[in-house]
């Protein structure tokens, strides 16, 4: 998709507030728009929002076989990308002018500039070494691309941490995060990108341009310079001829956004690390309540069920007999009786609802059916505790102690079986008997 | 008896099929069915919400119009954006219903004004950007009082407020900037200076509404000039550059504002 235009009042506008030291946005002619760092859950990743521009970072690693010419050096690789999410003209899979001059300054502000200790990432010289591989991503674009993205690879850099090695003879050992925590990789400063547009050819300059503004500017200065004052690259394009102290004040200036917004990385990193170190939500992850629908899950705990059908007869034996059950039958369903308290037994009703629809042919019959039934439940309970089945659960073991009076009053049969296996058995026998007598 | 059993399993399951009386200024989202109120008085006696019946027969017809939003697909009434419900009843019949989104792309709806930016000209038309997936083209005979000879003074990277006429799905739109009596009647090329800023579709249309008394307020502020596009684009021009500027961010925020805090925020300007 084609870039929205920019209208001709827009572009004057805009010169003429600039010629007035305004901005569309409030800000003045210094100053940054705000930074916001946050990260990810894992090391490596975080994402850096320069007012609405947002850029993604994230670091991984691997082991590869160095350059020939440099045995003993690791390698640093930078990788930014424009996707379309980003704004819809710029065009997936194509290397654009932007983007080429976007990565050249990436890699010239971070790698050029000595950042991070090449040689701490040699494991074998000459066989192995580490790969660091900074991939940025502009999720949006809202102006001043290069600054965020400076800020969020060092910020990703500097919250990396590799897998621990260790070398002994020929033999490599990679540790995983568990047997030995990660190594963070050495960096000797931290450099950053700070951008000038000039306008007027160079009569009125503004840091951090906005995107509207980047479209009208004569020319762009980006100095990356780290908080000791040193400047690691310094780049000038659009073709403006700047005059030396023009140069200077701006170094003068970048010195102090630099120390501002390096002040502003350490304490990002600084409350990230305590966060983790304190167990609490940290990351991304801040935002996401993931135990809500996980909260009510039991974990699944291991039992001994070795000896557990003694133990169980142990049990019974020692316990008192099962006391009278009230005599006091509630007649829910028409066949459906209950005796005592507890929970309501389920498996009665479900019968019966079934048997009804089958008996709907004739409704006659089918009152005289209840009426049968209700007496037969009666009957059941006239009989009194010695006839209904009990079902005893009574142990942190899943087991089903059946009582069948039917057999014999007196002896008691165990059965230790398994929850799902326990229920179907237990159920048989009863509906059994309950048809033979719907049947009488 | 059947029908009754259908009826009955539609009410038991309401998170099916919602009735869009029952729904009315509330959130919907996409993929959501909605039901539409049987008006029929023969019908089943009261028995409720029924789905739109594409063919009801020798019943008296109801005419309900679907608006953005809503879609038919075979008899069911499917929300396709996610917003609040709204209905508006006229005189007969089941009204207009649609659904308020907020959205920042526009779409190309016939009869609408907005505010193009001309990136080309070619022969006898022009290409407008509006914002849309496809630039519009502009007639350079459709401007009032434009003929052969007399053409209009249009440059490439002017603003200009126009209407459509033609917006069709997969067509090229097509924009003109004189009303059905050739009269202009406030269309045309946008000034040279003034600030042009975009805002999303919500606000424009609140911004649009009779009872806005955000223009009101504004106006008593400074006096000024602004076009509203309804394809986003707000266009602003005061007396000075500071003026324009704070009535631009003004507009802006009034987005996210309560009423008391626009009333808070307007007192405290009209006193600097």
């Amino acid at each position: 998709m084609k870039e929205t235009p920019l209208s001709n009042c827009e572009r004057r506008f805009l010169l003429r507030a600039i010629e007035e030291r305004k901005r569309l946005d409030g800000r003045q002619t210094y100053d940054y728009r705000n930074i916001k760092i946050t990260f990810g859950t894992d090391y490596g990743c975080c994402v850096v929002e320069l007012g609405k521009t947002r850029v993604l970072g994230q670091v991984s690693c691997e082991l590869v076989s160095p350059k020939l010419n440099r045995a003993t050096e690791g390698i640093l690789f930078f990788n930014l990308e424009l996707s379309q999410m980003a704004a819809p003209a710029f065009e997936p899979g194509r290397q654009s002018d932007l983007l080429v001059k976007l990565n050249r300054l990436l890699e010239r502000c971070l790698r050029n500039s000595k950042c991070i200790d090449t040689e701490s990432l040699c494991v074998v010289a000459g066989e192995k070494v580490w790969q660091i591989r900074v991939d940025l991503h502009l999720l949006n674009h809202d102006g001043n691309i290069i600054d965020a993205a400076s800020i969020a690879a060092i910020v990703a850099l500097c919250h990396f941490r590799r897998p621990d090695v260790s070398v002994q003879g020929n033999e490599v050992t990679l540790y995983t995060p568990e047997e030995r925590d990660p190594v963070p990789l050495s960096i000797h400063h931290m450099p950053v990108c700070v951008s000038f547009a000039f306008f007027q050819q160079g009569t009125f300059l503004l840091v951090d341009p906005s995107e509207r503004e980047e479209r009208v500017m004569d020319g762009l200065l980006v100095i990356a310079m780290n908080k000791h004052r040193e400047i690691c690259t310094i780049q000038s394009s659009g073709g403006i001829m700047l005059l030396n102290e023009q140069v200077l004040r701006c170094s003068k200036i970048a010195g102090v956004k630099v120390a501002e917004i390096t002040e502003l990385i350490q304490k990002a990193l600084e409350n990230d690390r305590k966060a983790r170190k304190e167990g609490g939500k940290f990351g991304f992850a801040e935002s996401i309540a993931n135990q809500r629908i996980t909260a009510f899950k039991m974990e699944k705990a291991l039992v001994d069920t070795s000896d557990v059908e003694e133990k169980a007869e142990e049990i019974i034996a020692e316990a008192e007999p099962p006391p009278e059950v009230v005599s006091n039958p509630v007649l829910w369903t028409p066949g459906t009786a209950q005796i005592g308290e507890g929970i309501e037994n389920s498996w009665g009703d479900l019968e019966d609802s079934e048997k009804e629809d089958e008996d709907e042919g004739g409704s006659d019959e089918a009152i005289v059916v209840g009426s049968v039934r209700a007496d037969a439940g009666i009957e059941a309970c006239s009989v009194g505790s010695q006839d209904a089945p009990i079902v005893l659960s009574d142990s942190e073991e899943e087991e089903m102690i059946i009582l069948e009076p039917d057999t014999n009053p007196k002896k008691i049969r165990t059965q230790t079986v398994s929850a799902k296996q326990g229920k179907a058995p237990s159920k048989q026998p009863v509906k059994r008997r309950k048809k033979k007598r719907i049947a009488n | 008896m059947a029908q009754a059993a259908a009826v009955a399993a539609q009410s038991l399951a309401p998170g099916k099929a919602r009735a869009a009386r029952t729904v009315l200024d509330q959130v919907v989202l996409p993929g959501e069915e909605l039901l539409l109120p049987e008006q029929d008085a023969e019908g089943l006696g009261g028995a409720g919400e029924r789905p739109l019946l594409l063919n009801p027969g020798a019943r008296s017809r109801v005419r309900v119009v679907c608006g953005p939003g809503l879609r038919r697909c075979g008899d069911r009434l499917l929300v396709t954006k996610c917003g609040r419900l709204r209905h508006k009843e006229p005189g007969g019949g089941g009204g207009v219903y649609w659904v308020d989104s907020q959205q920042k792309r526009y779409v190309p709806v016939k009869g609408d004004h907005v505010i193009g930016i001309v990136t080309a000209k070619s022969g006898d038309i022009f290409k407008v950007d509006v914002g849309g997936s496809e630039p519009a083209s502009l007639s350079y005979l459709a401007f009032e009082g434009a003929t052969k000879r007399n053409r209009p003074n249009v440059q490439v990277g002017d603003l200009i407020y126009g209407q459509f006429v033609v917006a069709n799905k997969d067509m090229e739109p097509e924009m003109v900037c004189i009303d059905s009596c050739g009269r202009a009647n406030g269309m045309g090329v946008i000034g040279q200076d003034g600030l042009l800023f975009k805002v999303t579709l919500g606000l424009i249309r609140k911004l649009l509404a009779p009872d806005c008394e955000i223009l009101q307020e504004v106006g008593k502020l400074y006096p000024l000039e602004i076009v509203f596009g309804m394809n986003g684009r707000i266009w602003v021009k005061a007396k000075t550059i500071q003026q324009t500027l704070i009535l631009a961010n003004i507009l802006e925020a009034c987005e996210h504002m309560t009423a008391d805090q626009r009333k808070q925020i307007f007192s405290r300007l009209a006193e600097s």
